[in-house]
This record gives structure tokens, sequence and C-alpha cells, in this order.
């Protein structure tokens, strides 16, 4: 567990690159429960105006939080978590979307000694998480 | 479309759902999570009970809550336009396998903007001893006929 008293704000504090395929969302749609076919089927996300198979935004979500975790080593320090889903991750049928998750300590709070972490998760040069914030209780 | 009357509307409280230890890993794995959701020493070590759940799981039980809006002829929310907005989890305490949980959806509010609608819900959930554990908050989109 990194120590709240050497955090700056600013400071990065992890990065990491995903690769989502479409066994990635198919697995997420078992395991969340969320059977929306415009997250595996390619006709059916046409058929409602999309350019293709898109992730779940709460895939996008759940995994971007992770890197965080691990620097913590601990899920149950993330007290507070949330995120604006403003940009689609779109899933090629082959191939791979690839993410990258950049976190950053956005503010602190030495009072309850917590740390806002602010998320950065880019998909093809573009930013698809808006105010993607999570407070770390330390 | 959405009926703006839903505004402050309270949905009942749902079925009892039981964190399920083999329900946590298949959940973490699709997540990519770390070794406390899917290690019971490790999570042991750590001082909880049993697996940790990852800070977004909370989502399957927000969506029992959903069904019952998505489902209530009340609403009038046509979930083919529908569209995740935004979504945030704020914990009173971390849930581990082996919770038995309820939760209760309230309607925060209904506002419209160029054309769509957006419907914010809260969704508590309580533990066995009606103790708040975690407020899921959520808004959906719903695209207007012309957007």
């Amino acid at each position: 567990m990194p120590k709240f008293s050497e955090l700056e704000v600013g400071q990065v504090v992890a990065t990491k690159d995903y690769e989502l395929t479409r066994d990635s969302l198919v697995r997420y749609a078992g395991a969340s429960g969320d059977f929306n076919p415009i997250h595996y089927r390619d006709d059916f996300a046409q058929a409602v105006g999309l350019p293709g198979v898109l992730a779940h935004g709460m895939l996008t979500m759940g995994l971007s939080v992770q890197p965080v975790v691990s620097w913590v080593g601990d899920a149950a320090r993330v007290v507070d978590y949330g995120v604006r889903f403003t940009k689609p991750v779109l899933v090629p049928a082959k191939g791979v979307a690839k993410l990258t998750v950049t976190a950053t300590v956005g503010l602190l709070d030495e009072e309850n000694q917590k740390a806002r972490v602010d998320l950065n998760t880019v998909f093809e040069e573009n930013t698809v998480l808006g105010k993607a914030q999570v407070w770390v209780q330390f | 479309m959405v009926n703006p009357e839903i505004q402050g509307k309270r949905y009942p409280r749902t079925e009892s759902y039981l964190v399920g230890r083999e329900k946590v890993r298949e959940f973490a794995r699709a997540v990519m999570a770390g070794p406390e959701c899917l290690d019971v020493d490790k999570a042991k070590g750590l001082g909880y009970a049993d697996l940790v759940v990852p800070p977004t799981f909370p989502v399957v039980i927000q969506e029992q809550s959903l069904k019952l809006v998505l489902s209530d002829p009340q609403a009038q929310i046509d979930f083919s336009r529908v569209v995740h907005g935004d979504q945030r989890f704020v914990y009173q305490r971390p849930i581990v396998a082996g919770d038995l949980l309820t939760s209760e959806l309230t309607v925060a509010s209904v506002k419209s903007l160029g054309g769509n609608h957006m419907v914010t819900f809260e969704t508590e959930i309580f533990d066995q001893q009606d103790a708040l554990v975690c407020t899921a908050i959520s808004t959906l989109v719903v695209r207007g006929k012309d957007a």
C-alpha cells in the first residue's frame, strides 16, 4: 500500500494497456447479465444505426479502475468511483481494440486521508470516459 | 420518451441477492481484476471475510432494480433507445462474497435536453442488517425520435 503522505497532485500512479476482443465482450455479457446484442452482433449493431459492435460501457469502466486497485493492492479501498460515458469503444469481429489507462492523483483530502485519482482511458487517440474519478481511502 | 411524473418515484425493495464467491470470480475475470477478487486467502490476509467484489460489481444488483423501472408502464422508457450516460458507486463498506443484499431504486431526476431525455436513478443497496452498503447512481439517456 502506498503512503498517503508521499502522494502529490499530478503524480501518475499507474498506467496500463488492455486489449479487448469479441471474446472479452461475451465474457462480460455473461458475468454482468447485460446481453444487449449491440455488444456482440454486427447485424444488430448496424440495424440500430451504430458503426459497429461496442464494448459495454460498464466493461470499460470496470477495467479502467483496475490499475488503481493494483496500485493500492485492495479493491475495497475504492470508496467512490464515477465516470461519464463519452465515446464508444468499437470492437472488431477479428483483432483487438486497444485501451490505455493512465491514473493521476487529482486531489488530496488530508483530513479524511482520501485521494482522488483521475483516470484517462484512451481508445484510438480519444478519451472514452469523462470525469472518471476514483476516491481511494488510505 | 420518458414520463416526467416518475421523478421521485421509489420502487419496491428487490428480492435478496446472495453474493456468490464464484460469481465474484466470474465478474472479476471479466473486468481483469486483481488477486483479492479471485484468491480467498489473499482477501482474508487483507482482513476480509471472503472475496472482495470489484468496484463496479454492484451494477449486477442495480440491474435488478432497473428492470422494475423498464417494465413499469408508467415510466414509458423505450429500452431500444437507451444509452448509458454516466455511472457512479459510493461505498459505505466493502461488499464481500457471502453478503445477502437487497436494493431499492428511486428516480432522482428526469430531464429533457435537445430532444433527449435523461433519467437519473439512485439505487441503494442494503445488507441483511438493513444497513446501507453502497449507492449506485446511474443516468440513462433516452434518445428522442429525431436524435
